[in-house]
């Protein structure tokens, strides 16, 4: 049998856990994941027009009783402080989080870059769980452990994709 | 699709009525299971006010205490979980301004199951009253149609609220009720805790997480 890919791996985690809803603001390197959750009845998808507006999407579907995620990219993460200092962390709403790694590795964006740097400090500074994802025979464990912590302990924790894993958006000339 | 023809679609010809008095007619209109997000400012403490009575506070309310903007998009993720019961978002005009993109949001769900209510005195009250853009011209409802909400109109007044709260109960939406409410003080202030909001909000829609 062919190795699973990475969005493979996370499809499937996020099935066995229920987490059936997955709202998202479009990047390149998670189009692979998109289309297949999009492809897959199992899931309710679809893009949201602010990262802050989809994950006050999750957490009103959390508190009725349906599980998601939320996918970006490392600049849409960079608006969310508000909104996890203020709604997921104090309400103990288990915000999952998918965060796909630009800034770093080959950045040819000086924005994506510097705005890269804020990511780690700020969920940091909010003690909020997270991993950065770089090999795909950890990709599994990584995203089951932690889904299992988030809602046993009614907290957020968000997965960094980096291009180690994913590959990454590379120059175009 | 219900029609809105007897209600008006522009500002000015809406009545200005009173944040407390329209939100106890809202929650007294309620059937006791409908889920109700309030946003921040005084249109949270007023829903909260609005929903004590003699058998306690009713259960079924969600507060928000920051995150300014997101009423409409957790009413919505409520909806979409529980697609059978009615939700409503209570929200300021200073609120929905900062997050327009959740209207056609709403709009390309369909979400039936879901009714906006806008909160809308041209200010931000709780911070001392400075002008929002809806004292200046923009104006709520029409964002709203233009964003796809075709079920979208101005309450003329009190009656005519009530009228819209018993279609939006009865009917299919997404609605969107707009509001002109006066700069009055709100009633009470809401408690600030939040994972006994969250707890009871959940316990109160059959959910423990």
């Amino acid at each position: 049998m062919p190795e699973q890919s990475w969005h493979e791996i996370v499809r499937n985690v996020l099935k066995r856990h229920n987490v059936s809803l997955v709202t998202y603001v479009p990047d390149n390197v998670l189009r692979p994941l998109i289309d297949g959750v999009h492809a897959d009845p199992f899931f309710t998808a679809f893009a949201c027009t602010r990262e802050e507006e989809a994950l006050g999407i999750n957490a009103g579907a959390w508190m009725g009783g349906t599980r998601g995620i939320l996918l970006m990219q490392t600049s849409g993460f960079a608006t969310l402080p508000n909104v996890l200092a203020s709604l997921s962390v104090p309400f103990q709403i288990p915000t999952l989080m998918m965060v796909s790694e630009r800034g770093t590795l080959g950045e040819f964006n000086i924005g994506q870059s510097l705005v890269a740097r804020t990511m780690r400090p700020v969920l940091d500074a909010l003690a909020i769980e997270h991993h950065t994802m770089t090999r795909l025979d950890e990709a599994q464990f990584i995203v089951d452990r932690s889904i299992t912590q988030a809602v046993a302990t009614r907290a957020p924790v968000c997965f960094i994709l980096s291009p180690l894993l994913t590959g990454g958006k590379v120059f175009a000339k | 699709m219900a029609s809105l023809l007897n209600h008006p679609v522009s500002r000015d010809q809406a009545k200005v009525m009173n944040r407390f008095d329209i939100t106890k007619r809202l929650v007294d209109l309620l059937h006791q299971d409908e889920a109700v997000i309030g946003g921040i400012g005084y249109t949270n403490f007023d829903l909260w006010a609005a929903s004590s009575g003699p058998n306690g506070r009713r259960q079924q309310n969600f507060y928000m205490l920051g995150s300014m903007g997101l009423a409409v998009p957790i009413a919505l993720g409520v909806a979409l979980a529980q697609p059978v019961r009615k939700v409503f978002a209570l929200e300021g005009d200073g609120s929905i301004l900062m997050q327009l993109g959740s209207l056609s949001t709403v709009a390309a769900r369909a979400q039936k199951n879901l009714c906006v209510v806008i909160m809308d005195n041209g200010a931000y009250q709780i911070t001392g009253g400075q002008m929002t853009m809806t004292g200046q011209g923009a104006d709520v409802v029409g964002i709203a149609r233009a964003s796809g909400l075709a079920q979208s109109a101005w309450a003329a007044d009190e009656e005519a609220f009530a009228e819209l709260i018993r279609l939006a109960l009865k009917e299919d939406g997404p609605w969107l009720i707009g509001c002109r409410i006066d700069a009055g003080k709100p009633v009470d202030t809401t408690e600030r805790d939040p994972s006994r909001i969250r707890d009871n909000f959940m316990r109160g829609l059959g959910v423990k997480g």
